[in-house]
């Protein structure tokens, strides 16, 4: 009799053990579900690359204070470009992202999560850009002034990896338009990062903000970075100072609405208002080059005018960028990349 | 299932009387249920996944993936490094539990608690701390960031109880008199502690230095800000794992876990089956 009770009684146990899980389970997702769906506050998230929330610390609550804006909620989060937009492509419950590069965004338009037509507005999608610096030590005790000088003997460049991050797509492609002349060159352009990642980069820090972090802890000569982030870090109080180059890059970072928010009326408010005057303004304080021609020509002092400035469209656009440079197993900068650091 | 209703017989109830069952005997069939059933969900599921996972590619993707010259350099200077601080721990932490044990002083317990310290600390604050003390900015002028002995300084503070705690609780059930004895036929000092205590200690120091080691190869927390993260030279095989998934390449990351598991797995049988032989030695 004892041993049948026990086998009962362990059979139970087990039974007991599953069920608990699996109720555990479901009703976490039930629960998320619900709060969201809650009348009783509106709240937004957002899931962003690493390094605008400086810029949307500011934003943010001056959108909360226009009338659209009253009584929205937001939550917030922030990570290395190409990390992020997979863990929405993967089911990260959203309702905006904004993302360092295109392809970002374009991934999950091909997931059907955003609409295609999210870049059809006046800005094309991007409420704000940058353009890619060089961040060196107090001092520039080194005298770095352009791209050449990255690959004198001896110096150290910090720059994120490009398999996850933006930023390091984009400081990547501001030497490669130099030395390419926009990509007439692609060979010369390669030849240069080929030095450049083969000899002179060491460490491959996930986003652009923990490149800067591992700059300031003291690793390697050389930051490259959106110049956004080097006006914070030098606010900071932070022993650097940048550099833009006679030649560069113009950085547009887009934002985008994805489509199964519950909230896409407040959402849509939320986009419209990164483009006001108002938040341009905001931007620009906290570094960003504006997209706004008036507001921009507000700050001509702040963000000087680069010789040239090569953009993501003279070299063909993303799309074609991303599968001849970037491309995880044919593009020629991944396929560089890939060999000096596996 | 149905092996839970066919150890019962021989392992449940079998035994006499009330006393051996809480002794030695078995907790019965619903003991084993639950313990079956709470390892296959909370040890061998996830497991298995990651060794689904890693397999994705075939054996020999697995094999690849483990041999890439970066993930190679991680689990070597991993390993490596986990050795070195087991064995220092090894040493510190018999001496620290003889402390603890022996000798009275002021604030023994404070300092027994203070033991502990790095199993409560979550680990990342460790690394703050640790970088805070001998990072770039050092107050003691001792910037070891993003070295070698970074990383095993990182591992020493995370490992340090497991030794002290399995070894304290055998040294204050070790035979005084024998000792004594051993001094009054004329022994040293050092040779009563070799012929008497030691063979005591080593199941205890066996099984602390190969929780210390797995711990330690498997710690990322701790070792992430001060570390550096340095690809083949201070960056550890999680930082490794930790980036792999991050840049999408989640099979390499598994395939490198798997190597971990392995490692780990080996290093804490054969010390199990070391400490066994010796405490059957010491019986016979």
């Amino acid at each position: 009799m004892t041993s049948r009770t026990s086998v009962v009684l362990a059979l139970a146990a087990a039974i007991v053990a599953l069920v608990v899980a699996g109720c555990g389970g479901s009703s976490d997702e039930a629960g998320g579900g619900d709060s969201a769906n809650d009348d009783a506050g509106t709240k937004l998230s957002l899931v962003a690359y690493a390094v605008p929330k400086v810029g949307f610390d500011k934003v943010i609550p001056a959108f909360q204070a226009t009338p659209k804006g009253r009584g929205i909620g937001f939550s917030q989060s922030y990570g290395a470009s190409g990390d992020q937009s997979r863990k929405v492509e993967a089911g990260l419950s959203t309702d905006v992202v904004n993302f360092s590069v295109e392809p970002d965004i374009t991934r999950l338009v091909d997931a059907g999560l955003v609409d295609d037509d999210w870049n059809a507005g006046e800005h094309r999608g991007i409420p704000f850009g940058s353009v890619v610096t060089i961040v060196v030590r107090r001092g520039n005790p080194l005298g770095i002034r352009d791209w050449d000088d990255l690959l004198r003997d001896g110096v150290e460049v910090v720059t994120p990896n490009p398999f996850s991050s933006g930023s390091a797509k984009w400081n990547l492609l501001a030497p490669y338009a130099d030395k390419s002349e926009g990509g007439r060159d692609p060979q010369a352009g390669l030849d240069y990062l080929q030095k450049l990642i083969g000899e002179h980069i060491r460490v491959q820090p996930r986003s652009g903000r923990e490149a800067t972090e591992t700059f300031l802890q003291g690793t390697g000569d050389v930051l490259l970075s959106y110049e956004n982030e080097a006006y914070f870090i030098e606010e900071q109080g932070e022993e650097v100072e940048h550099i833009n180059p006679a030649v560069t890059f113009k950085i547009e970072n887009p934002v985008a609405v994805v489509n199964r928010t519950k909230f896409p009326d407040e959402t849509q408010a939320f986009v419209d208002y990164l483009y006001t005057p108002e938040a341009q303004r905001l931007w620009a304080e906290a570094g960003f080059r504006p997209v706004d021609a008036t507001v921009a020509a507000e700050f001509r002092d702040k963000f000087p005018e680069p010789a040239t400035l090569w953009t993501i469209a003279d070299l063909g656009g993303w799309g074609r960028v991303n599968d001849e440079l970037f491309d995880e197993e044919n593009g020629s900068v991944a396929k560089i990349y890939d060999e000096a650091t596996s | 299932m149905s092996t839970v209703v066919q150890a019962r017989p021989e392992g449940g109830a079998r035994r006499r009387g009330r006393r051996s069952r809480s002794y030695g005997g078995g907790v019965g069939p619903l003991g084993i249920g639950v313990a079956t059933l709470w390892l296959s969900i909370i040890v061998l599921l996830p497991l298995a996944a990651v060794l689904a996972k890693s397999l994705e590619g075939g054996p020999a993707g697995l094999w690849d993936a483990i041999n890439a010259p970066s993930a190679r350099a991680a689990l070597i200077l991993t390993v490596a490094i986990s050795a070195v601080v087991a064995l220092i721990n090894v040493v510190v932490g018999t001496l620290i539990a003889w402390v603890l044990v022996r000798d009275e002083f002021p604030g023994k317990g404070f300092v027994n608690a203070l033991i502990d310290l790095p199993f409560a600390l979550p680990t990342i604050v460790a690394s703050i701390v640790l970088l805070s003390l001998y990072g770039p900015n050092s107050p003691i002028d001792l910037d070891l960031y993003a070295t070698k002995p970074a990383v095993a300084i990182a591992l020493l503070f995370v490992t340090l109880p497991f030794v002290v705690r399995s070894v304290q609780p055998v040294l204050m059930e070790v035979d005084r008199e024998a000792e004594q004895a051993a001094a009054s036929l004329g022994a040293g000092n050092l040779t009563i502690f070799r012929r008497i205590v030691l063979p005591a200690l080593v199941p205890a120091l066996l099984g602390g230095a190969g929780l210390a080691f797995a711990r330690a190869i498997g710690e990322f927390g701790s070792v992430v800000l001060i570390g550096g993260g340095i690809p083949r030279e201070t960056e550890v095989a999680s930082q490794y794992i930790a980036k792999q998934i991050e840049i999408d390449r989640p099979e390499s990351a598994a395939a490198v876990s798997v190597a971990l598991l392995v490692i780990a797995f080996l290093v804490l049988f054969v010390l199990r089956l070391a400490a066994a032989r010796t405490q059957r030695h010491e019986r016979g």
